[in-house]
């Protein structure tokens, strides 16, 4: 539905940005954009700096060198419509605090009390906890406290939706549900998402477009359409030809980065 | 409800029999120093029950709540800061570390010149000793929040009493309870070598009084009542914080 869209004006847009720390330099150069809608997958060997990627584009930290434009903003701190869900659910989630009350904290600077409401019943439905709102993260699965995370970006109403490698603790069948479920919501909020993977076949199966990033010092190697249909099904989709040969031209990218940076080393 | 029966008898046994034991076995005694229980208790209901009640015992726990209070809120007031802060914490911290050294009841002595014989003189000694555990419990809190807490709290853009009341101050609850809970005992013996040794009424007063003019079972009598305050007090102190950092024990956070 979103492939054949054609935006003028890039909603975020990565330019030149680099991070060092002290002598060591993690982002060389990494440039690219997202169009509003777009649900765009960055991917990259272990060590390549997607954290660090993620966080300075969010606005955690502050880049050494080059710059992230959002809706025309240079982003210096956290802009009010961008949302992350992080990695570590169990700590991103505080545990004083009910599923509800996790969900409709952020929103108290954006919304009336009841709109907090009505968008956090919302957004806990759309992602199955619906009767769930009054248990806290510590009595639920790591699936379900994923879910209620993602219920606390979406309520947000973000114009990007930022995820940190959101499943990659989770179980292997939980991530399968999880993948559904992002795709699912994003077409209900159309929701631009950037997502953050090191996982290749988790990249090409969301995507719209992945973002094939180096080893550290890391740059862009590839910006790749993916030209799957929609709706992806995890099966139908899994089994097309085209989907092979995306996710080996990924896989080969990768492979390359992993051995060219370990030379480098 | 037969648990909890079952559960206080379990507890009680001990302590009913020490009693039993200390009440036959001083049944008839003639020593000064160890008149008979049953003497104790009566002076006990007939002071501590009766005629003490509005001009000591009160102001006792008055000074116990006002002292506690205070160090705990300026304990808690200073923490935030001062843990927030890493500035201003470099700046104090060996004065805190000497003060916290020190050992509180030494404290009185240098209170009485100051400020003289009263109330106030006895809060303040309390508060000046006292203060230390809510304080560095507090810090130590502050200090130990988690990186992607705080960055959630970041990105969703949080303002400073946000954080400060939703994310701060809970993470850091099982520090400052834990810090709160020494303060309320150091309170309880501060009250008393206050009152011991500048005062005019109170608990302490009475236990040291009656000692010095030889009415033991008077000081038999107030101590056992300090002993049922600092239970009492410590008793209505944990259930609190079981309430409070209910989300603790079942996060697995201990």
């Amino acid at each position: 539905m979103n492939n054949t869209v054609v935006h003028d004006q890039p909603i975020m847009q990565v330019v030149g940005l680099q991070k060092s720390y002290g002598d060591a330099r993690v982002l060389a150069d990494v440039t690219f954009d997202v169009q509003p809608g777009e649900f765009v997958c960055v991917v990259g060997p272990s060590g390549s700096g997607k954290t660090t990627l993620l966080r300075t584009i969010a606005g955690l930290q502050p880049s050494s060198a080059g710059e992230v434009i959002f809706e025309g903003e240079r982003v210096t701190e956290p802009p009010q419509k961008m949302a992350v869900v992080f990695q570590d659910y169990s700590r991103s989630l505080l545990p004083w605090m009910s599923v509800h009350d996790n969900v409709v904290l952020p929103m108290r600077n954006k919304f009336g009390a009841a709109e907090r409401e009505a968008k956090a019943a919302e957004a806990l439905k759309a992602v199955g906890l619906e009767g769930k709102e009054k248990l806290y993260p510590w009595e639920m699965s790591g699936g379900m406290q994923q879910r209620a995370a993602i219920a606390r970006g979406l309520a947000y109403e973000p114009d990007v939706l930022l995820m940190d490698e959101p499943f990659a603790a989770v179980d292997a069948q939980t991530r399968i549900e999880l993948e559904d479920l992002v795709l699912r919501v994003r077409d209900q909020f159309d929701q631009t998402v950037l997502f953050v993977t090191h996982d290749i076949d988790e990249a090409v199966y969301l995507a719209d477009r992945v973002i094939v990033l180096s080893g550290a010092p890391t740059t862009v190697t590839e910006d790749l359409r993916i030209d799957l249909p929609r709706p992806r099904h995890i099966v139908d989709t899994k089994a097309l030809p085209r989907y092979a040969e995306l996710r080996n031209h990924v896989l080969t990218l990768i492979q390359d980065a992993k051995s060219h940076s370990s030379l480098r080393r | 409800m037969t648990h909890t029966l079952k559960l206080f008898a379990l507890r009680a046994w001990l302590p009913v029999l020490l009693v039993a034991i200390w009440w036959f076995a001083s049944r008839g005694s003639t020593s000064l120093y160890f008149p008979p229980l049953s003497q104790i208790m009566s002076i006990f209901a007939e002071d501590w029950l009766g005629r003490r009640v509005v001009s000591d015992l009160l102001p006792t726990l008055g000074k116990l709540l006002i002292g506690f209070g205070l160090s705990v809120v300026l304990g808690i007031l200073l923490g935030v800061f001062l843990g927030l802060n890493r500035w201003a914490r470099s700046l104090v911290e060996y004065i805190v570390l000497f003060f916290r050294s020190l050992p509180p009841p030494v404290l009185v002595p240098v209170g009485v010149v100051i400020i003289g014989i009263g109330a106030a003189m006895n809060i303040f000694i309390v508060v000046l000793g006292a203060i230390w555990p809510t304080l560095m419990g507090t810090i130590d809190g502050v200090r130990s929040l988690d990186l992607v807490q705080r960055d959630m709290a970041k990105s969703y853009r949080l303002t400073v009493w946000q954080r400060l009341m939703y994310v701060i101050l809970p993470n850091a609850g099982p520090q400052i309870l834990a810090g709160m809970r020494t303060t309320l005992q150091l309170s309880i013996i501060l009250v008393v070598v206050a009152e011991m040794l500048a005062s005019t009424n109170g608990v302490g007063h009475y236990v040291l009084a009656s000692q010095q003019t030889f009415a033991v079972t008077e000081t038999w009598a107030g101590t056992l009542l300090l002993g049922v305050i600092g239970y009492l007090t410590t008793l209505v102190f944990v259930s609190i914080e079981r309430r409070v950092l209910r989300w603790q024990r079942g996060s697995g956070q201990e």
